[in-house]
């Protein structure tokens, strides 16, 4: 089983961004999908560095894959969706529009964000060049083994999400900008205040989301800990992390480690929770009755 | 042309009221989790839907049947039933949103007419001539994420007919790719056909308050006596930073009555009334109104203002993302 590192769904200062991936380098990943997936104002902002950071994970032995944009609506974004080929690096599809504006024949991959949920959309994406697909994180794990059998039929790698908060949806309106008062327009860019996203409570203080601009994400980190060896015989091909602002390179060293089989579920929570004391976990869309639910006693 | 009224039916009671209050179109689903409004005690049976088409065909009307959840992995013949008992039942057209539906319709299917399901958020003309060419989709019904303005930018560049919600309950998210019921609930819109699911609110009495749960997230509180609304996730209410309210919408819906010239000007097929979950007189009345508004505007007449007001949620309604400023 590989590791993949998701897109960064979050808008960090270009010095931080560009440290992540220069971390990344030396980190035990296989597979790192780069570029901006939420937002199409923040990608002026690191735009420039995204050469350097490719060459240089793909110089210490990492496939490199650039996501397109989550949901495109303006002109701007249409235009930034199609000129992601001339990077002459493989896309990971997370709106179908970019399947729409790329050259045909080109292999491409497919991030969690495309609704595939079943064996006739995965065929279809196959027959359309789709070599490997992250499955959308809210599947069980019974559709999870279904599909997976009928991705080894295609030639097609799954991809699981393994750990990280959840991305619940995807909005035209920018939350951020709305608690500042301000028009998605308007933003001034409200969310580089919050490298994780803004914590969203219940009226009874229970943390719940997370607030990333126009996106909306589970307040608890999704982790795989107690699933990987019935993904494992699943046949699912890697986990994907999704990048976070701080002990990022650690959490992959635990997660190799577990898939290594040299610890255990137990021992990888421990490492989490140590690393990250007020983070709470779930792995309900898995194998719980709700996507928030958690099959460990602690986190 | 007028633009075409579709309009929600979740009974055969309600269809015929609809056909009756002057509704072009009327659509509906299946008893099942095959449609986005899988709800007790709603929906129809296979009798039903043919009936219910042959009603409406008698009147001039026709019938779309939304097939518009995601078929689950290892059980997909359910969807694929679907499809074809409307095509059976003599259906105008079938609303899909999953690319291995549209696939398996366009195949097996192909002199059914296809619309694209709001559920597939195609949110530009790129995407929605995609789903044409591949799939033979002849009309899309647009996100509720999009402004007037890029509404006629998108007809400006294709063929393919839009629709687009006027009135009723509004998604905030983009829709089909939302699954914080999900995480609170283990039910989806997308795998389920439903959204914060009445199985799973509580309401509950807290020293002169009540408090409204949904899968034990308290998302309302209100002083005793004073309307609790129904806790439906993203109109709900939140701690976020430092202050408390409606992160993600108020308990708004969507009244876009006064934007219909706009929308026509835009290039707007259809106009969709949300709601097959409402009573067959609700449905009536907002019909009545819709199809007197655009057969005014198409008159040259003055719109009549307010005319909806009194029926939209909690008093309160909003033009959404219609105008830019939503955003």
């Amino acid at each position: 089983m590989e590791l993949t590192v998701g897109a960064n769904q979050f808008f960090w200062k270009p010095e931080q961004w560009a440290a992540f991936y220069g971390d990344l380098c030396t980190a035990p990943v296989d597979r790192v999908v780069l570029g901006e997936l939420v937002c199409s104002k923040r990608l002026p902002f690191y735009q420039d560095q995204l050469p350097t950071a490719i060459e240089r994970l793909m110089q210490a032995g990492k496939k490199v894959t650039l996501t397109s944009l989550a949901l495109v609506t303006l002109k701007r974004e249409r235009k930034m969706t199609s000129e992601l080929a001339a990077m002459n690096i493989e896309v990971e599809v997370n709106d179908l529009t970019a399947l729409a504006v790329l050259p045909k024949d080109v292999p491409f991959s497919v991030g969690p964000l495309v609704n595939v949920y079943n064996e006739t959309t995965l065929a279809w994406l196959a027959g359309r060049g789709a070599t490997r697909v992250c499955l959308p994180p809210e599947l069980p794990l019974a559709s999870v083994a279904v599909l997976t059998r009928a991705a080894n039929d295609l030639g097609l790698e799954i991809e699981v999400w393994g750990h990280g908060r959840l991305p619940l949806a995807i909005s035209g309106r920018c939350y951020h900008a709305r608690l500042h008062g301000r028009t998605k327009d308007n933003c001034q860019f409200a969310c580089e205040d919050d490298a994780d996203g803004l914590a969203v409570e219940t009226l009874d203080n229970q943390p719940f989301l997370a607030i990333n601009g126009v996106q909306t994400l589970s307040a608890s980190h999704a982790s795989t800990a107690y699933q990987i060896e019935a993904l494992q015989d699943a046949g699912v091909s890697a986990l994907r992390l999704s990048p976070q602002s701080t002990g990022f390179v650690a959490l992959c060293d635990l997660y190799r480690n577990r898939i290594m089989g040299k610890t255990d579920a137990t021992e990888l929570v421990a490492g989490i929770v140590a690393q990250n004391p007020d983070c709470q976990l779930s792995d309900g869309f898995l194998t719980g009755s709700r996507g928030s639910d958690w099959s460990g006693s602690s986190g | 042309m007028v633009m075409e009224i579709v309009c929600p039916a979740g009974t055969p009671a309600a269809l015929r009221a609809a056909v009756k209050a002057g509704a072009h179109t009327v659509y509906c689903g299946f008893a099942d989790e095959t449609n986005a409004r899988n709800f007790p005690g709603l929906n129809f049976s296979r009798a039903e839907m043919t009936e219910g088409i042959a009603f409406a065909h008698s009147h001039g009307s026709k019938v779309l049947v939304a097939i518009n959840t995601f078929p689950r992995a290892g059980a997909e013949t359910i969807w694929h039933s679907a499809v074809s008992d409307a095509h059976a039942a003599g259906a105008d057209a079938v609303i899909l949103a999953d690319v291995g539906l549209l696939a398996y319709a366009a195949e097996d299917h192909s002199d059914l007419r296809r619309h694209l399901s709001v559920q597939a958020a195609a949110a530009n003309a790129d995407v929605i001539n995609f789903y044409a060419e591949a799939f033979g989709v002849k009309r899309v019904v647009l996100p509720r994420v999009l402004s007037v303005q890029e509404i006629a930018a998108i007809n400006a560049d294709t063929d393919v007919e839009t629709e687009v919600f006027v009135f009723g309950g509004l998604c905030v998210m983009a829709e089909g790719r939302c699954s914080l019921s999900s995480y609170a609930t283990g039910l989806s819109p997308n795998m389920n056909g439903v959204c914060s699911p009445a199985t799973h609110v509580e309401y509950t009495q807290e020293g002169g308050d009540l408090a409204a749960r949904l899968g034990g997230y308290t998302i309302h509180r209100v002083a005793d006596g004073e309307p609790a609304p129904y806790p439906t996730l993203c109109k709900g209410c939140f701690h976020a930073g430092k202050k408390t309210g409606h992160v993600f919408e108020d308990a708004v819906s969507l009244n876009a009555e006064q934007l219909l010239p706009q929308l026509r000007d835009a290039g707007v097929t259809a106009l969709k009334i949300e709601g097959r979950q409402r009573s067959r007189s609700y449905v009536s009345q907002v019909v009545k109104n819709f199809r007197a508004a655009v057969d005014a505007l198409e008159a040259g007449r003055t719109l009549p203002e307010g005319m909806l007001a009194r029926l939209a949620e909690g008093q309160a309604s909003t033009t959404g993302a219609y105008r830019k400023t939503w955003r």
